[in-house]
């Protein structure tokens, strides 16, 4: 499904049925991370991917119209770079360990204190959010300033060239 | 889209259940999946749903651009301050168990503000970064 999808969004020269189809991967990139037990991260990509994402492209193609130009040049050189990082990726994926692994080191190394102890230790029942929150409480910190630089440079660059379009 | 009845109903149906459940996602993230972040982008997207129903004036007034950039910068002052906040109380920064007596209670207490600085600057975000790009041009609201 997902590869159809794919495949779907690089073949469409319509820039408005990419947007909805990218939509429509968020929902099944959804689908997976819920399989996979992820619920938290099913809801962000979903209302995120799915939801704002192609809100805010849907405006942008409002503004810069809906076909997709020409390329200008021949995709060999880009087509062989990818590859070539697929190539480097899959080799990476051999290093790591089998899926679902129990001796894994990501399940011997802090998870089963955190399994354990955060009920006791935080007193809330979603682990997620005791990590998230608590544990792991200046990473989401430097997340939520990242979300903000993101809004602050957006309000930067737009409202400039509002300003002097105004000036003209 | 002004005209469309359909829409209108529906949305008007919608849109407060859309904002129960962003509360809801916010405050009940400590036992079920949610959080913070979800419940941002989702009360985000209610009022994003209502200005392309009603319009981006509509929606402009309903949660007027000022406010919107104060809650910008004011998730991350709450996030920054439940910190400071475990400072003053003679913790380390970020250290939640100081902030009440029972260290279980503080814990819960610091997790609840910084999810809500996390909800207030991700809302924001959202809002402002709509309100900018459906801004320029003629608007996405006015065909």
């Amino acid at each position: 499904m997902m590869v159809v999808t794919v495949l779907a969004i690089v073949l469409q020269r319509n820039l408005f049925s990419v947007v909805v189809l990218a939509g429509i991967y968020s929902f099944l990139m959804a689908t997976v991370l819920l399989a996979l037990d992820a619920v938290d991260v099913a809801m962000t990509e979903a209302s995120v991917g799915a939801g704002i994402s192609t809100v805010l492209l849907l405006g942008a193609l409002y503004l810069c119209g809906g076909e997709e130009a020409k390329p200008l040049h021949r995709p060999w050189l880009p087509l062989g770079v990818a590859l070539l990082i697929v190539a480097a990726l899959v080799y990476g994926t051999f290093g790591l360990p089998e899926f679902s692994d129990p001796l894994a080191p990501f399940h011997t190394h802090v998870v089963p204190r955190y399994l354990e102890q955060a009920l006791k230790e935080t007193g809330v029942p979603n682990v997620v959010t005791a990590v998230l929150a608590s544990y792991r409480g200046y990473d989401t910190l430097g997340e939520t300033v990242v979300v903000f630089t993101a809004g602050i440079g957006v309000i930067a660059l737009l409202r400039r060239t509002r300003r002097r379009e105004e000036d003209r | 889209m002004r005209r469309q009845m359909v829409l209108r109903v529906v949305g008007k149906l919608f849109i407060p259940y859309m904002l129960l459940f962003a509360l809801y996602v916010q405050f009940h993230g400590d036992f079920g999946p949610g959080g913070g972040f979800q419940a941002g982008v989702i009360a985000a997207a209610a009022i994003i749903f209502y200005a392309l129903i009603f319009g981006l004036p509509a929606a402009r007034r309903l949660a007027p651009d000022a406010v919107v950039e104060a809650m910008v910068a004011l998730g991350v002052l709450l996030y920054a301050g439940v910190g400071v906040a475990g400072m003053v109380l003679g913790g380390n920064y970020l250290d939640y168990f100081v902030l009440d007596r029972d260290p279980v209670a503080g814990q819960h207490r610091g997790i609840f503000w910084v999810e809500a600085g996390v909800g207030t600057t991700v809302t924001g975000v959202m809002l402002k970064i709509f309100y900018m790009f459906a801004g320029r041009g003629r608007g996405l609201e006015e065909r």
